[in-house]
């Protein structure tokens, strides 16, 4: 163990790097359970591996870990502190409760000949995603991004069994992904000018003397906008909601509860890390750009999730208006508003996670998710149906849920900043939730069942499994919130120390 | 491309050189310009010269799918497990100084190791794209063009 365990932060990537190109030869023979059951064992590392770096650097200090044995600033390096820990362990987490959930679902919804390279789609995206988060150099993001992006795009065209628009959608996030990802490699470019180094603690250092230049600033600009477009800021969300819809049940909860986290992450880093709110731009991009962008994403979202007849758009939608709060917690950039983004970053992660783990269930016995077939679905699903509406309770921010403790802290940083009528706003926005929620309970409860003579059956154990441990996790860390709070608190203050 | 009898010849005649080439790119890359990526797409341009000259169906039987299959994850397993190579013999992920017992010989043998992964993974990959494009017109009879 103790060979092993300096080598963490590395092995956390690494491990399913190699695992991608092993899975693949499990198409010789066509070994297409093992191929899952591999993959699930993977995540399961993967999960133990965030879970042992998170307690180290909690409890201990940061760890780095210079790749090649290359030294910092010149080498690559890892570098685990709080935050990233915690991206880490949702990322990881949110894995290894929603494989055991995959197999069926994707025997369902993936055509047999693909379900091997399907799982290799994932071992990258999850490979990406991880590196995204554990690295400490900014090229290295980059390069990260596009193994989880273009990985992304291919688990969602997947869902072309389904529903042939899973090929336009995929191609429409190509795109604007590709646009995204090219605008944050230019902004890394601008700032490599200026600085001569790419790693982000050395980047941090050699940008303070220069704040008024003008290369900086475009450079700054660049890295925003395409972070804003990987994480569907508004107006820059339209990739999401048909990417969401169309993907295979197992990769829109996946997505959902990580992708656009990871990206909210990195923004993090270069807000707070890198430039930090004692330059003025950052300042004036937390009032004038975040903040109004963030109250029209809450409402935006909200309301267009209303008139949907999806319901796994609705939801898509509604991830909308949730990142609208988390960067509506950036915007406000003090402790309690920083606390709420990464609070939100975990708690989304758990009530999406449930959210779209039930529509996968109703996906597996109906075939479809639109509102209209799920009439009277609460009698002959009730335990499906019934987790639904409990992470829409949570979705909504019932008081006892995640979602209450991320409004709550969200509440006090705006008062604390003084703006009081965006917590009105914020409640506003809560009551437009409590709309399209409703609709799925009028329609799964009050409405009588429309195919009575064929009788639908519960959805099977072992995806009701993963789903309910989501939704019992999303109701114990709305009412012992002790320990991710201590994180978020934790977090906030680095972030926001260097300041005074 | 029955009749096309100068191209045939010509590019009999030019495929080995381009293979040759290649793998001169490949193994010099560490003194000269080159490099796995650089070797892997004129080593893949030789396979898909003989696919356009001779049609795909006789280029399958030289690099058959399946074969494309295995290489495409052993150029990047052979670059991954380099990478647990130098954990395994006590230096860090990636750490080629442990690889030989001069540091110097080890960053050769380690940059000479992952660079023929790449460039097999390269090549395969280059193969498979132009496959799944070339492949695609199957699916038309020759009679309905």
């Amino acid at each position: 163990m103790n060979f092993i365990m300096p080598h963490l932060p590395v092995l956390q990537v690494a491990i399913p790097l190699i695992a991608a190109p092993i899975c693949v030869l499990f198409t010789f023979g066509g070994h297409r359970k093992v191929a899952w059951l591999f993959t699930l064992a993977v995540s399961w590392v993967c999960f133990l591996i965030a879970g042992a770096l998170l307690s180290r650097v909690l409890l201990d200090t940061d760890i780095s870990y210079a790749i090649g044995n290359w030294p910092p600033p010149f080498g690559i390096e890892y570098r685990v502190d709080p935050i990233n820990a915690f991206v880490l362990l949702i990322i990881s987490g949110i894995s290894a409760i929603a494989l055991p959930f995959a197999r069926l679902s994707v025997e369902k919804e993936i055509e047999t000949d693909r379900h091997i390279l399907f799982y290799t789609s994932y071992l990258l995206c999850l490979t990406g995603l991880l590196g995204v988060t554990i690295t400490g150099d900014a090229f290295n993001i980059f390069v990260f991004l596009e193994i989880s992006s273009l990985s992304t795009y291919v688990l969602i065209a997947t869902g072309v069994r389904q529903d042939r628009r899973a090929l336009t959608a995929a191609y429409n996030y190509l795109i604007l992904g590709t646009i995204g990802a090219t605008f944050f490699v230019i902004g890394i470019g601008l700032l490599y000018m200026v600085t001569g180094t790419l790693n982000i603690a050395d980047l941090a250092e050699r940008l303070q003397p220069l704040s008024d230049n003008r290369v900086v600033h475009a450079g700054f600009a660049f890295i925003v906008i395409g972070m804003g477009l990987k994480l569907a800021l508004f107006p820059m969300h339209v990739w999401l909601p048909n990417a969401y819809t169309y993907a295979p049940s197992l990769v829109t909860v996946f997505l959902a509860a990580t992708s656009t986290k990871v990206s909210v992450y990195v923004l993090l880093r270069f807000l707070f890390t890198v430039f930090g709110p004692s330059y003025d731009f950052v300042n004036l991009t937390f009032e004038f750009v975040l903040l109004p962008l963030a109250i029209v994403a809450m409402f935006a979202g909200s309301i267009t999730a209303i008139f949907q007849t999806n319901a796994k758009r609705l939801f898509a939608y509604s991830s909308v208006a949730q990142l609208g709060y988390m960067m509506l917690g950036v915007a406000l950039s003090n402790i309690p508003g920083l606390m709420a983004t990464i609070l939100h970053i975990f708690n989304h992660a758990l009530m999406k996670g449930a959210l779209f783990m039930a529509l996968g269930c109703v996906m597996y016995r109906l075939g479809t998710v639109s509102l209209g077939s799920m009439k009277g679905l609460g009698r002959s699903m009730p335990w499906t149906m019934g987790a639904l509406i409990l992470g829409g309770l949570s979705l909504i921010g019932v008081p006892g849920t995640v979602g209450f403790i991320s409004k709550w802290h969200l509440i006090l940083g705006t008062l604390e900043a003084g703006f009081w009528p965006i917590a009105i706003l914020i409640v506003a926005s809560s009551l437009l939730a409590v709309i399209y929620i409703w609709k799925i309970v009028e329609v799964a409860y009050l409405e009588k069942e429309i195919n009575q003579e064929k009788t639908l059956k519960e959805a099977p154990i072992s995806m009701l499994a993963p789903l309910w441990v989501l939704v019992i996790l999303n109701f114990y860390f709305g009412i012992d919130a002790d320990l991710t709070t201590w994180v978020a608190r934790n977090v906030a203050e680095t972030f926001l120390g260097g300041e005074s | 491309m029955r009749h096309h009898l100068v191209l045939r010849v010509v590019s009999k005649m030019l495929i080995p050189f381009i293979l040759l080439f290649g793998l001169y790119v490949q193994f010099h890359g560490d003194f000269g310009p080159g490099g796995g990526f650089q070797a892997g797409v004129i080593f893949a341009a030789a396979f898909i010269l003989y696919a356009l000259v001779f049609g795909d169906d006789q280029a399958r039987k030289v690099v058959p799918d399946k074969a494309l299959i295995l290489l495409v994850p052993l150029g990047l397993l052979i670059y991954a497990l380099t990478g647990f190579a130098g954990i395994l013999l006590g230096g860090k992920f990636l750490d080629y100084d442990v690889l030989s017992s001069d540091p110097t010989h080890g960053q050769h043998l380690g940059i000479l190791v992952i660079e023929l992964g790449v460039g097999i993974t390269v090549t395969a990959v280059m193969i498979s794209i132009f496959r799944a494009y070339a492949g695609r017109t199957k699916a038309i009879d020759k009679e309905d063009w």
